[in-house]
């Protein structure tokens, strides 16, 4: 009578072990857990006005006034950096949802139904997935002028193929599976089937995909503003600081080098607990 | 093979045409009426507005309008630029060297460090080493290519001042010195991509029989891991590249900002910040042209280096 009682423990104890992120991820989860506080608290955690100017000073090199010093227009840059945090996020969040709203959907229909639907919502997706995406949003917002919603949209655009290959595969691979067949002997609507029962199954899929879109998101509205793309001259925002900064280096270097660790530490965290989620995923996928 | 090719040329040519008609597209959407969009910095006299018209045919449906830029971009005629009036072909020609050697440098530093490292990180899987590299390519694949220039810029120009971090030189020497530190920023993230797939590949190859029985006929692990591994993995290299060249052209762009290079890439940008539509045009169709270009090419490298591909069914 021991021995099933030893096997469930056993059984418990691997799952506990295999629910346990590596250190590495912990570590992200917690970085990832700072920006996210920042990034909606920014105006109450900056010490000073990050648009506050002082001419008479121009750019300084840290102090104990300002911990990151100052640019050339005196502003504070530690300031700047944490109130830069929410917009650096926002605008790719609402890319990364959109894409999965979108993204899951399409593929959902075109690796469910197959046929003809299949063929069209794949053979678009592998036609924008072919383009270079941040070379299509420097000349589509570059040359319509466009602000932070066109952005938003543009980038949207460009990463819903993405989305779609990844959701279409794990459908295809959930489709031939016998509770497909039985949910839909019992009647139910196609679109029941898909969303009810195909769509729990992978979810994983889909949510780690989605976290790799959002930190391609965040990559490319860094870029662009870098590039002084679709945002406002004089803004807090990571990009755009790295690129003003670029004549602080000898005076100020954290001027650029503090936003270029932020985009980085921001991008890395994100991907890493993005590529556990779907390491799991996918090994769940083959259990 | 041959209906495969035919197939692909099909599509090409699809994907062309579709490119080529939002690019044409742009001028349209550019804010303001087209005239002005056309004028530049020009006075809006009368004359000129006229002359505008007559010289673009806006008069023409839009349809005939691109029609006869199509005509002429296939003939390499991509129109005037708008700030300085030279032919588009001739400002993109002179500038496009320096961008193809910064793309050459940047990809033989990505898989010289690249290939070896997967192949490495595969066979050491799980252990400290491979654990290293991935952290460092997740690291590479997270900082944009402006960052990494920047930081470099920082290290290598200012704190120890060793490398030029300005322009593109002259030539010869002075011109690859001037590319090192550009060349790395880009090929960073290119070579996150390639040890990424490497590592991938060679996991799934590492674990085959013939490996196992390589080892246990007793050949030393290089040897097992360059003449029996590297060639199975080499196709998805190969289909990684693709990949690679094509993330290669934006990186490009930022890179050349950041570096001041008077390349394609920068160039695309000031024509951006200019409105100079004409030149836009004429980098994105080229660029498209690149991107169909390598689709194709990677396609015959994945069937030259797979003889099982030669004989698939077009698909």
């Amino acid at each position: 009578m021991s021995i099933p009682m030893d096997t469930s423990t056993a059984a418990r104890s691997t799952r506990w072990r295999r629910s346990l992120p590596p250190v590495s991820v912990i570590v992200a989860i917690l970085i990832a857990a700072v920006f996210i506080v920042v990034a909606f608290f920014g105006d109450l955690i900056a010490p000073l006005d990050p648009d506050l100017q002082n001419l008479l000073m121009g750019a300084t090199a840290p102090s104990a006034d300002h911990l990151l010093g100052t640019d050339h227009l005196g502003r504070d840059v530690f300031s700047r950096v944490i109130v830069a945090t929410g917009p650096a996020l926002a605008g790719p969040f609402v890319v990364a949802l959109t894409t999965v709203v979108l993204g899951a959907s399409l593929g959902l229909i075109a690796g469910f139904r197959g046929g003809r639907i299949d063929t069209i919502i794949s053979r678009a997706a592998d036609l924008i997935w072919s383009l270079p995406g941040l070379l299509v949003a420097i000349v589509v917002i570059g040359v319509i002028q466009g602000g932070i919603w066109l952005t938003v949209v543009v980038v949207a655009f460009l990463s819903i193929p993405n989305a779609i290959r990844q959701t279409r595969s794990a459908t295809l691979s959930q489709a031939g599976l016998p509770y497909v067949a039985a949910a839909t002997t019992l009647g139910l609507s196609n679109a029941r089937v898909m969303f009810r029962h195909v769509l729990p199954n992978v979810r994983a899929t889909v949510l780690a995909t989605g976290m790799l879109d959002f930190v391609n998101a965040i990559l490319i509205f860094a870029a662009l503003a870098f590039l002084r793309i679709g945002v406002v001259p004089g803004e807090s925002n990571w990009g755009l600081m790295l690129a003003e900064g670029q004549s602080l280096i000898w005076t100020n270097p954290a001027v650029i080098v503090a936003p270029a660790l932020a985009i980085v530490a921001v991008a890395a965290s994100i991907t890493i607990i993005g590529d556990w989620a779907y390491d799991r995923a996918s090994a769940e996928g083959e259990r | 093979m041959g209906r495969a090719v035919l197939h692909r040329a099909v599509a090409a040519v699809i994907l062309f045409l579709v490119i080529s008609f939002l690019v044409f597209s742009l001028l349209a959407l550019a804010p303001g009426s087209l005239e002005t969009t056309l004028l530049g910095a020009r006075p809006a006299t009368p004359e000129l507005i006229a002359a505008i018209r007559a010289e673009y045919h806006l008069d023409d449906p839009f349809l005939v309008q691109y029609l006869r830029w199509l005509g002429g971009a296939v003939q390499l005629d991509f129109g005037r630029s708008i700030v300085s009036g030279a032919p588009v072909l001739a400002i993109v020609s002179e500038r496009l060297l320096v961008s193809v050697q910064l793309a050459v440098l940047a990809l033989v530093f990505a898989a010289v460090l690249a290939i070896p490292a997967g192949m490495m990180a595969a066979a050491a899987k799980g252990r400290a080493r491979d654990r290293m590299a991935t952290f460092t390519s997740v690291l590479a694949m997270s900082a944009p290519p402006f960052v990494v220039g920047t930081l470099l810029i920082y290290l290598f120009g200012v704190y120890w001042s060793v490398l030029p971090v300005y322009g593109a030189g002259t030539e010869g020497f002075d011109r690859f010195r001037h590319l090192i530190l550009p060349a790395v920023s880009l090929g960073l993230g290119l070579g996150a991509i390639i040890f990424r797939q490497t590592r991938a590949a060679a996991l799934d190859v590492l674990d085959q029989d013939f490996i196992t029985f390589a080892r246990a006929r007793g050949l030393s692990r290089t040897r097992v891991a360059v003449t029996y591994a590297l060639r199975n993995v080499a196709l998805p290299i190969v289909a990684s590249l693709g990949l690679v060249l094509i993330v290669a052209l934006p990186g490009a762009v930022l890179i050349e900002v950041v570096f001041s290079i008077p390349g394609f890439g920068s160039m695309m940008v000031e024509a951006v910040g200019a409105k100079d539509v004409p030149v836009v045009q004429g980098l994105a169709l080229f660029s498209a042209v690149y991107v169909v270009a390598v689709t194709i090419l990677v396609d015959m490298a994945s069937a030259a280096v797979d003889p099982r591909l030669r004989r698939a069914e077009a698909r």
